[in-house]
C-alpha cells in the first residue's frame, strides 16, 4: 500500500511541544453508517505525536464507534483515517494494531483465563522472535526471547505498581487493577497511539487521581499520543490538552479544555437548551 | 512459581516414563497377560488422541467432533505408503515414515476441516466438523484403494504391541512434549488469548486465522500418526469403526481429564480403556456400570467441595515451592 497525503486544513489543535511535527493520527471526514442511520458523520480530528485528547458526548453520542472505526472493528463508510501519514483503509483490526493503534474497551474484555502475565506477553507476540516450530520445540531463540518477554512484561506492570499480581488468573484481579492491565497490554504492543475507553469507569477519585498521573506518565515516558473517551469530567479536564464534543454522531465543537467548557452548544448537549424566558 | 510449572510438566513426563518402563519391562520379559498386551497400543493412541485433541478443545475453545475422521486418514494412508515399501524398508523406517505420511495427509484434511473453522464458532463448528469426520468415514468407505466396506487387509504389515510399542511410546512423548511446550509458548499464548477474548485478541494484532488453522491442522497431524500405529496393530481396519462415536470418546477423554491439562487427558485416556476391562466382572452390566462410574467421574470433578480442596491442594504445593525458592 503507497502512503498517501491528503492536504488538509489545519484542524488540529497541536500542543507547543508537538509544535512543527506531523500529526499521528488524522481522521478526515470519517463516517459510518449502519442502514439508515448515519452512526458517525464527519468526524474530523488530528492528534499531535504526544497529546493527550479527550472525546466526550452524551450517552450514545457514537464516541466508542469512533474507536471500533479507528481499530477497524467497523470498516468506515466514508472518509480516510491516516495513521502516521498511512492509509488504513486496507488494514484489519490485527493489522491496524500492529501498525500502531491500541486500545482497551469500555467493558473489561481480558484473557480472564490466563495469567497477568501471559495476557501481557500475548501482547507482545509480534516482537517475539520465534515461530510455530519454536513454539512446539522450545529450541532456537526461544528461551532468550521469553526472557526478554517476561523482562518487558514485568517493567510494564511496575508503571502501575503490579508486579505482585503477575502470576495471578487475570479474571481474578479486582476491578480496578483489570482496568489498569488493560492500559498495559495495550501498551505492550508498543503503540503510537493509545486509545482508552472510559479508563476511569467505576473507579474512585483517588483512583482516578492516580490514572491520570499514570496517563501523563505513560505519555512522557513512551512519547506516544493518548486519545480517551471519559465521562468523568475532572479527568477530561485535568489532563487533556484537545477536546473534541460529539453528539449524535456530529463533532460539535472542538477545543483546548477552557474553550469547551464556555462553549454554548457543548452546554446544550449536555444539559439541553435554556428555555426561552 | 515458573518452577512450579516447569516441575509440574517434567513431572508428568516421569510418570508417563516410568509407567511405560514398567510396562515394557514386563512385556519383553513375558509377564504380562495377554488382555493386557492387546490393550498397550489402543490405550497409547487415545492417550495421544486424547492430549491433541486438548488442544483444540481445551487450549482453543472450539468444539471438534471430527477426531476420528483425522485419525482414519493417518491411518489409511500411512498403512496404504506402509504396506506399499513392505519389501523395500526395513520395519522402523518403514514405520516411521508411514507415521509421518499418515500425519501429514491428516494435517491436509485438518486443514481443510479448518478453514470453516474461521467463519464457525460452538455449536455450529462442532456441527461442521462432526459432518466432516462422517463424510471422510464415507469417502474411505467409498474407496476401492482402501478395501472398501470389507475393510483393509493390513495383514502384510501387523505388527505386534512388542514390536509397535516403541514406536507408541516415541510418538506418545513427542505428542506430550510438543503440546507442553506450545502451552507455554508466544503460539500458545496467541490460542488462548482467542479462547478467552477474540476481539481483544485481534484488537492487540494477534492472527486469528494463522493461530487457528495451526491449532487444526497439528491436532489432526498428531491424530494422522496415531491412526497409523493403530493400523498396524490390527489384521484388518474398516473405516466404519472411526464414527462420530469414536471422535466422541475423545472428547469424554478430554472432558474428563479437564480441558487443557495435559496430565489429565492422559489419565483420563488410561482410566477410560483399562476400565471396560476392569469391568468385566459385571458380565452384562459392563457398559451400564461404565457410564455410571463415567457420570460419577463428572459429577465428582464439578462437586464445589471437591474443587475447593483441589485448590487447596495447590496453593499448598506452590507455597512450599515458593518457600524453597
Amino acid at each position: 500500500m503507497t502512503p498517501q497525503l491528503i492536504p488538509v486544513p489545519s484542524r488540529g489543535l497541536f500542543t507547543e511541544r508537538d509544535a512543527g511535527k506531523k500529526p499521528v493520527l488524522e481522521c478526515v471526514n470519517l463516517g459510518i453508517n449502519f442502514g439508515g442511520l448515519a452512526a458517525v458523520e464527519d468526524f474530523n480530528i488530528m492528534l499531535g505525536p504526544t497529546e493527550i485528547s479527550g472525546l466526550i458526548g452524551p450517552n450514545g453520542a457514537g464516541k466508542t464507534t469512533i474507536f471500533n472505526l479507528l481499530t477497524k472493528v467497523y470498516q468506515p463508510t466514508h472518509g480516510t483515517i491516516l495513521l502516521d501519514g498511512i492509509d488504513t483503509y486496507a488494514m484489519n483490526t490485527a493489522q491496524v494494531n500492529r501498525a500502531g493503534i491500541a486500545r482497551t474497551f469500555q467493558n473489561i474484555r481480558l484473557f480472564s483465563n490466563m495469567t497477568v502475565e501471559q495476557n501481557i506477553t500475548a501482547a507482545m507476540s509480534v516482537d517475539i522472535k520465534y515461530g510455530l516450530i519454536g513454539s512446539m520445540t522450545h529450541m532456537g531463540r526461544y528461551k532468550a526471547e521469553e526472557k526478554s518477554a517476561r523482562e518487558r512484561a514485568m517493567k510494564l506492570l511496575s508503571i502501575f505498581n503490579m508486579e505482585g499480581y503477575a502470576k495471578s488468573k487475570a479474571g481474578s484481579l479486582p476491578y480496578g487493577a483489570q482496568r489498569r492491565l488493560e492500559i498495559l497490554r495495550a501498551l505492550a504492543t508498543d503503540p503510537k497511539v493509545l486509545l482508552l475507553d472510559e479508563p476511569a469507569a467505576g473507579m474512585n477519585p483517588h483512583e482516578t487521581a492516580e490514572l491520570m498521573e499514570n496517563i501523563l506518565k505513560i505519555r512522557d515516558e513512551f512519547q506516544i499520543a493518548v486519545l480517551l473517551i471519559e465521562h468523568d469530567m475532572s479527568l477530561v479536564m485535568n489532563i487533556c490538552e484537545g477536546i473534541a464534543v460529539l453528539n449524535f454522531g456530529k463533532l460539535i465543537a472542538k477545543g483546548s479544555p477552557e474553550e469547551i467548557q464556555a462553549n454554548p452548544d457543548v452546554i446544550e448537549a449536555y444539559l439541553g437548551k435554556k428555555k426561552e424566558a | 512459581m515458573k518452577k512450579k510449572h516447569v516441575s509440574k510438566n517434567v513431572l508428568t513426563l516421569c510418570a508417563v516414563a516410568v509407567l511405560y518402563a514398567v510396562i515394557a519391562y514386563m512385556l519383553y520379559s513375558g509377564g504380562l497377560k495377554r488382555q493386557v498386551t492387546n490393550m498397550l497400543i489402543p490405550t497409547s493412541v487415545y492417550i495421544v488422541l486424547a492430549v491433541s485433541l486438548n488442544l483444540v478443545v481445551g487450549l482453543l475453545g472450539e468444539l471438534s467432533l471430527g477426531h476420528a475422521g483425522f485419525m482414519s486418514v493417518g491411518l489409511f494412508s500411512g498403512c496404504l505408503v506402509s504396506i506399499a515399501l513392505v519389501d523395500v524398508l526395513p520395519t522402523p523406517l518403514r514405520i516411521v515414515i508411514s507415521m509421518i505420511v499418515g500425519g501429514l495427509f491428516a494435517a491436509v484434511a485438518g486443514l481443510i476441516v479448518g478453514l470453516p473453522a474461521l467463519r464457525l464458532k460452538g455449536d455450529y463448528l462442532a456441527i461442521v466438523t462432526l459432518a466432516c469426520g462422517e463424510i471422510i468415514k464415507n469417502v474411505i468407505t467409498n474407496l476401492d484403494i482402501t478395501g472398501g466396506p470389507i475393510g483393509l487387509n493390513t495383514k502384510p504389515i501387523y505388527t505386534g504391541a512388542k514390536g509397535l510399542l516403541p514406536y507408541a511410546i516415541a510418538l506418545v512423548f513427542v505428542t506430550v512434549i510438543v503440546m507442553m511446550n506450545l502451552k507455554k509458548s508466544k503460539i500458545g499464548r496467541e490460542i488462548m488469548a482467542i479462547r478467552d477474548n477474540r476481539i481483544a485478541a485481534e484488537s492487540i494484532g494477534i492472527n486469528i486465522t494463522y493461530c487457528k488453522l495451526a491449532v487444526f491442522i497439528i491436532a489432526a497431524f498428531f491424530a494422522g500418526a496415531a491412526g497409523c500405529i493403530y493400523g498396524h496393530a490390527f489384521a484388518n481396519v474398516k473405516a466404519a469403526s472411526f464414527d462420530y462415536n469414536m471422535s466422541i470418546e475423545i472428547l469424554v477423554l478430554v472432558v474428563l481429564g479437564g480441558m487443557g491439562s495435559v496430565s489429565g487427558s492422559i489419565i483420563a485416556a488410561i482410566v477410560l480403556s483399562v476400565l471396560p476391562e476392569a469391568l468385566r466382572g459385571f458380565s452384562d452390566y459392563r457398559m451400564l456400570a461404565y457410564a455410571i462410574v463415567l457420570i460419577l467421574v463428572m459429577l465428582m470433578s464439578n462437586n464445589p467441595r471437591i474443587k475447593a480442596l483441589r485448590e487447596k491442594l495447590k496453593l499448598r504445593r506452590s507455597g512450599r515451592k515458593e518457600g524453597a525458592a
